[in-house]
């Protein structure tokens, strides 16, 4: 910091010497309240203290598991995945296994694993496999363009061209196990999940027949598959 | 009665120049002049929404005020017999599904209207200047009631506009979005982009009855609110309400591709100062009936004025017609 300064500025160089300074500590991650992915994806492999590795149920990727219902978590805008874990935290999200979770977690934790799925590949559509399910017939309709009869906007007006989400508060709807999709739909009318923002999600779901939920929960698994993905 | 009227009356009874008589006159006379000017007033109100606020921008039509692009598709009438009854002058109207397309020339036509429509930004990119799409204002692929359905606009034209003071073509009216609306410039009559969307209209409109107001036209007209419309007030529930789209700075919110994911409400990339929307009692129509979408008429009337104040209180492009002038 002694190098000789041009005398005729010495004022803009000390503020520019600052900034440097102030930039260099954020890149080294200085801040603590920076999340931190790398801790994110080791607690996401191992788990912690009262926490279950996320990995076991969500995927080694995130990619989630059909089968059972469990929700992919990679590529979601980072901000919708804090906000989820704080709604199982605060119980405006209900389910039994994320709520002691959640509430094991600390606010770094939550912000280091919510920064290491977001930053995972998010999902991208397979190569066009079997028949679609003639349950799904009225999917695609109501994801791309609604039910305004009934004043169901279409799922992509809010959540994005394709259901890819819009961060940060519109998450990724395609590629998520059927299940999931029907049984967050169900939460929303039942109310067991009311973490929307202005309760928008809400105000939808009550709308939509089981049928609706069914038709739009199998078409957004995976779009392709009804030949239809606009 | 109030004493000086009272004293007024025995001074005049007293002079004799008074007579009771005159009272009844006086009654008279008022009921005769309330019958010719407010009656039939109240009467084309009811079956012209229009009528009024079209009668205040005519002395003005230099204002941005008169700039009347009525966006709601709410097109200027003033040949409706004056006097008809609510019921006969509004008619139900049902417009055939999305996807129940003809095929063919006419419904290859349909379709590009259609796209034209919800993604202006592709299919009539040559003659948008902001990033909007039709389909912002017009919800449901411009089919929605009280959202300024095309199906209900197309059978009122041809008909006389002060906004351009002659009589428009539903063409014309199209157009005239462009320039406004979407901040572009007007397709040229006969373009494809023009028949494409008149095409779609007519199919959609195909068995409404033609002059007739058919119900879930425009947006449902306001009463006044009633406290004035107050940018303060309309801030705060702008934030609670609409940010989470529009984006705290109203902006719109963007895709990595550049689009609007949601649309801008001023600024740049927004309507200009031409556009129908651009009117406090216009917006605070849409609003009310429309937004946050999916959860139309959940906003008071008082907060969608409110916000619509709001809105419009910030800049956008100029007015064209303005600019040049």
């Amino acid at each position: 910091m002694k190098t000789p300064l041009p005398r005729s500025r010495p004022c803009i160089n000390w503020s520019l010497m600052l900034g440097i300074l102030l930039i260099a500590c954020a890149s080294l991650g200085l801040n603590p309240a920076h999340a931190d992915s790398r801790a994110g994806a080791t607690l996401a492999q191992q788990g912690g203290s009262g926490i279950s590795a996320c990995v076991s149920c969500h995927g080694a990727r995130g990619e989630g598991q059909a089968a059972t219902g469990f929700p992919r978590l990679a590529g979601q805008p980072q901000a919708y995945l804090l906000r989820q874990m704080q709604a199982f935290a605060d119980g405006t999200r209900k389910n039994p296994m994320m709520e002691p979770i959640a509430r094991a977690l600390s606010a770094q934790q939550m912000r280091d694993l919510a920064d290491h799925y977001a930053g995972l590949p998010g999902w991208s559509a397979p190569v066009k496999t079997g028949s679609p399910d003639p349950a799904a017939a009225p999917g695609p309709r109501l994801a791309t363009a609604g039910n305004w009869d009934k004043e169901i906007p279409a799922c992509f007006a809010c959540h994005g061209p394709g259901g890819a989400g819009i961060a940060p508060h519109f998450p990724a709807i395609t590629g998520q196990p059927r299940a999931y999709t029907r049984t967050q739909l169900k939460a929303w009318q039942a109310g067991t999940r009311s973490n929307d923002s202005q309760g928008l999600m809400k105000s939808v779901a009550d709308r939509m027949t089981d049928a609706d939920i069914e038709a739009v929960s199998l078409y957004l698994e995976n779009p392709a598959a009804t030949g239809r993905s606009e | 009665m109030p004493i000086w009227l009272r004293t007024w009356i025995q001074g005049m009874k007293q002079t004799g120049r008074f007579h009771p008589s005159w009272i009844l006159l006086v009654v008279l006379t008022t009921l005769v002049v309330a019958g010719i000017v407010w009656i039939p007033t109240q009467m084309v109100s009811k079956t012209q929404p229009e009528s009024l606020a079209d009668a205040r921008a005519v002395p003005a039509s230099n204002t941005p005020a008169s700039a009347t692009e009525e966006e709601s598709a709410a097109a200027k009438k003033t040949h409706a017999p004056a006097g008809a009854s609510l019921a006969s002058a509004t008619a139900d109207f049902t417009p055939p599904d999305i996807d129940d397309l003809p095929d063919g020339d006419f419904g290859d036509a349909v379709r590009l209207g259609r796209n034209i429509f919800n993604d202006t930004q592709t299919y009539a990119r040559a003659y948008v200047g902001n990033g909007l799409n039709c389909v912002n204002c017009h919800l449901d692929a411009g089919r929605k009631a009280d959202s300024g359905p095309l199906w209900a606009a197309f059978g009122m034209f041809p008909t006389y506009r002060e906004k351009n003071s002659q009589v428009n073509t539903y063409e014309d009216r199209l157009a005239g979005c462009f320039r406004f609306s979407m901040n572009g410039k007007e397709p040229p009559r006969g373009s494809k982009e023009l028949v494409a969307l008149m095409s779609y209209s007519y199919w959609m409109s195909r068995g409404a009855p033609i002059g007739v107001e058919l119900k879930g036209r425009g947006y449902p007209k306001l009463a006044a609110p009633a406290q004035p419309a107050d940018t303060a007030r309309g801030k705060k529930i702008y934030e609670a309400n609409c940010a989470i789209c529009h984006g705290a700075d109203g902006l719109g919110t963007r895709l990595s591709d550049g689009r609007y994911a949601f649309p801008p409400l001023w600024g740049d990339d927004s309507f200009n100062a031409g556009a129908g929307m651009t009117q406090v009692h216009n917006a605070a129509a849409f609003i009310r009936a429309n937004m946050p979408l999916g959860q139309g008429n959940t906003l008071t009337e008082q907060e969608a004025w409110d916000v619509a104040k709001f809105m419009n209180s910030h800049p956008r492009p100029a007015d064209p017609r303005r600019a040049k002038s």
